[in-house]
């Protein structure tokens, strides 16, 4: 934009790279570090960055396999990783798509169907959606202690109960989706309405189609954020076999049972494929996210 | 038009069917759910499947049959359990009075002291898919029972059956045996007393009235319908309670009581500070990275892009558990590194200062990408011939940005770090996963850290090991909700406003 000299631009340029260079290696030091935990010998040894006498075993454990040393010990893995990794999936994926569905639905008919108090709706909507459901977790619990006397299904420690509590996580989406609609042109459906198509098939047939990118945005956050849920899961899920990723990772950095190797190699094996997801939607999430959303 | 009304005319039978179905189900979730004792979830549930059949039903409310799940989702999951919460917060539930009357006294009448005199062995015999009991010193056999369900079986006199189940196989039948009530010749009611005798059992309660149980010592025990005990008739109170209404009795505790309401204030603060912190440090570290990477000189930007956004890619429940570990005092990579280079070891768990400078700086790290990336789109909104005006009036790049820069995208952000706030107020899983609120505040009587926001604070009070005090939870539920509706409120005029300058600007 503006001429700069040659000799004030190169001091500059050493500055921010410098600047950024130095952040970064703060930032990535985490990560390196587990990933040089998960090799070393022992649940706690003190090591360099590069492991001295690298192993897999933690590996090896947080694939659910038995691993022998090599004086001949056994060591089982400490915790089902896969079996609350598919728990925290099959959770995700459900409640992400039942999100998904309500919020495009409501979405369409918040943006283009005539309902008397819409507004008062959509203002509720928004200061509703404001309060998390982590305000609610005693009555929560209390609600699905009372539901387990008439169904199980509906009780605590059930994943139809945590799906349940998920699908409140609309009111967010709505917005998303809703932001979306408006940006459509009403020429389209004025054109399906005169060509005879009911408010349904308008839906079906011309907006579904163009939300699709959109879509893909609400899901993968919904889903990343039901798989980043600690504190509602925490509450309605008690045993092993039913605990979600998050609930039970806490369980390997037990103060009297400390497995930092395990839990190195278990975080690495169950953070990649949603990292990965991440960062490849990541150019679509920030529109989706600068419309509103906040991580969870 | 006319195709369109004649088809859905014609499909009506099918949806009236399903509409009919659905209406059902619910109706009998709404009836069962009174008779287990959820009157006011029965009454949601009904109200639930009169709207369906009436949106769904009806041809009149077309339009509204796309709302009605969205709504009927926020009103039962949101709406409906902040109620409840806040109904909580006017009762005594807890892990003392955690039943209700009628499941307390079933729990006081089923209570029952074994005569050890008539204690005597049993063995069982199979018959038939069924069972006998075999009680060897009085010689009885009682008639063939399943074992699976609350029975009452006679005994007789008999010989020895001829094969007994080996010890493995009766205890495995020891649910059975638990709910089976034998009947002796003379009369005599036996129970199962252990995995090897029968015995007979005399009830520690007995109900002799509407609300009064007489002891087996002859006291007579009244219930107390406003602390939700039977009372001995000097005033003694017994376990376990059940749940009643005692007004603002917890909200009086919270706000009259030293040893709650000084920690309450003291949280109280922290969180304000907390979320503050969090959301400046953020916004801060987030908007310098997206200027920097702004340059049009930079060169790399995808890369550092990428690498600067991880933070944000990795799930946090990950993140902070990382962290938990490289924090650590004893064998943490973080005070490994700091004793090589200073020759520190700060106890970053045991002192609270430190423990709450570990939250902010966790916090921060997990926080700043989300900021950075909203600060990359509204920075392109800003005129770049405002910015070159400038600096040919000689202003430098720092003044530029405080002058032209910074105040052009305030106002969008503003909502959004509104919400950042609000977030942080809540961050549970944060101060959960890092430190469980420790360190303690000393002279508390209830759970309360140095470290913990009103969230954590309530939610340990509700599902911490020691006292589930979950009507002292509600009530303090209440005190965040309160701040939340203004803080709610504050970003809704935010929003608004931004919203009106956008549009202003546009037009």
């Amino acid at each position: 934009m503006i001429v700069e000299r040659p000799r004030d631009l190169r001091i500059k340029k050493i500055l921010a790279h410098g600047f950024l260079l130095i952040f970064l290696a703060l930032i990535l030091f985490p990560f390196l570090m587990v990933l040089s935990i998960s090799f070393r010998e022992g649940n706690f040894a003190v090591g360099s960055l590069i492991p001295e006498n690298p192993t897999l075993e933690h590996w090896v454990l947080a694939f659910g396999f038995d691993y022998t040393r090599a004086n001949g010990d056994v060591v089982s893995p400490p915790y089902p990783v896969l079996l609350w990794m598919w728990n925290s999936i099959k959770v995700g994926v459900i409640a992400g798509l039942g999100v998904l569905a309500i919020a495009t639905i409501s979405a369409y008919s918040f943006s283009r169907i005539r309902i008397r108090g819409k507004g008062a709706m959509l203002d509720t909507l928004f200061l509703i959606q404001m309060f998390p459901t982590t305000l609610a977790l005693v009555a929560i619990f209390a609600i699905f202690d009372a539901l387990g006397d008439v169904t199980p299904i509906l009780g605590l420690n059930s994943h139809v109960a945590l799906i349940l509590i998920y699908l409140s996580g609309v009111t967010l989406h709505i917005w998303t989706i809703k932001g979306y609609f408006d940006s459509i042109d009403r020429a389209l459906d004025n054109a399906a309405a005169i060509d005879g198509a009911t408010p349904w098939q308008t839906f079906r047939y011309v907006f579904l189609p163009l939300a699709v990118p959109i879509m893909a945005v609400v899901f993968v956050l919904a889903f990343i954020g039901f798989i980043n849920d600690y504190p509602i899961a925490s509450v309605l899920i008690r045993s092993e076999s039913q605990m979600t990723l998050a609930v039970g990772a806490r369980l390997y950095l037990n103060e009297f049972r400390y497995l930092w190797g395990n839990f190195a190699a278990a975080a690495i094996l169950s953070g990649l494929p949603i990292t990965i997801v991440f960062l490849i939607a990541q150019r679509y999430l920030v529109r989706g996210l600068s419309d509103g959303a906040v991580k969870g | 038009m006319s195709t369109g009304a004649g088809r859905s005319r014609s499909r009506a039978w099918p949806r009236l069917l399903a509409v009919t179905i659905v209406t059902v189900v619910l109706l009998w979730a709404a009836f069962t759910l009174y008779t287990v004792g959820q009157p006011l979830l029965g009454a949601i549930i009904l109200g639930l499947a009169t709207g369906f059949a009436v949106i769904f039903g009806s041809d009149r409310f077309y339009g509204s049959r796309f709302i009605f799940p969205g709504i009927a989702a926020v009103l039962v999951f949101i709406a409906f359990p902040v109620i409840y919460t806040i109904y909580i917060g006017f009762t005594n539930y807890s892990s003392s009075n955690l039943l209700t009357y009628p499941r307390t006294i079933e729990v006081l009448t089923a209570r029952g002291t074994v005569d050890q005199t008539t204690e005597q062995p049993f063995a069982i015999a199979a018959d038939d898919g069924e069972y006998r009991i075999w009680l060897p010193e009085s010689g009885l056999l009682s008639d063939p029972v399943t074992l699976t369900e609350e029975e009452t079986a006679a005994l007789s006199p008999a010989p020895a059956p001829q094969a007994l189940l080996d010890r493995r196989e009766a205890i495995a039948l020891r649910d059975g045996l638990s709910r089976l009530t034998l009947e002796t010749p003379d009369g005599q009611l036996i129970r199962n007393a252990g995995l090897r005798s029968f015995a007979l059992v005399i009830p520690d309660y007995v109900q002799t009235g509407p609300d009064q149980l007489t002891r087996n010592d002859g006291q007579v025990l009244t219930a107390n319908h406003d602390i939700g005990f039977f009372q001995t008739e000097d005033g003694q109170a017994v376990s376990p309670g059940w749940r009643v209404n005692v007004g603002l009795a917890n909200f009086e505790r919270i706000f009259t009581s030293a040893g709650i309401r000084g920690p309450t204030v003291e949280i109280f603060l922290w969180t304000f500070v907390f979320a503050g912190l969090s959301v400046t440090l953020c916004f801060a570290v987030g908007l310098l990275l997206a200027v920097i990477l702004q340059w049009e000189h930079l060169r790399l930007k995808p890369v550092y892009r990428v690498l600067l956004i991880l933070p944000y890619a990795v799930p946090s429940f990950i993140s902070i558990l990382v962290f938990r570990g490289l924090f650590n005092q004893n064998f943490g990579e973080i005070n490994l590194i700091l004793e090589a280079l200073f020759g520190l070891r700060p106890n970053w768990f045991t002192d609270a200062t430190l423990a709450r400078t570990m939250v902010v700086i966790v916090n921060t790290w997990l926080g700043y990408p989300y900021m950075m990336l909203l600060a990359m789109g509204f920075l392109q909104s800003v005129p770049e011939d405002h910015k070159k005006a400038a600096v040919l009036e000689g202003a430098s790049s720092i003044r530029v940005f405080f002058t032209i820069t910074l105040p052009q995208i305030i106002p969008p952000f503003l909502p959004l770090l509104i919400a950042a706030f609000a977030f942080n107020f809540n961050n549970l899983v944060l101060i959960f996963l890092l430190t469980r609120g420790l360190p303690d505040i000393p002279g508390t009587v209830i759970p309360a850290g140095k470290t913990d926001i009103l969230a954590s604070f309530t939610y340990r009070l509700a599902f911490d090991n020691a006292g589930q005090q979950f009507g002292l939870a509600g009530a303090i539920t209440l005190l965040i909700f309160v701040v939340v509706a203004a803080i709610s409120y504050a970003n809704f005029v935010a929003m608004r406003r931004a919203a009106a300058r956008r549009l202003g600007r546009s037009a």
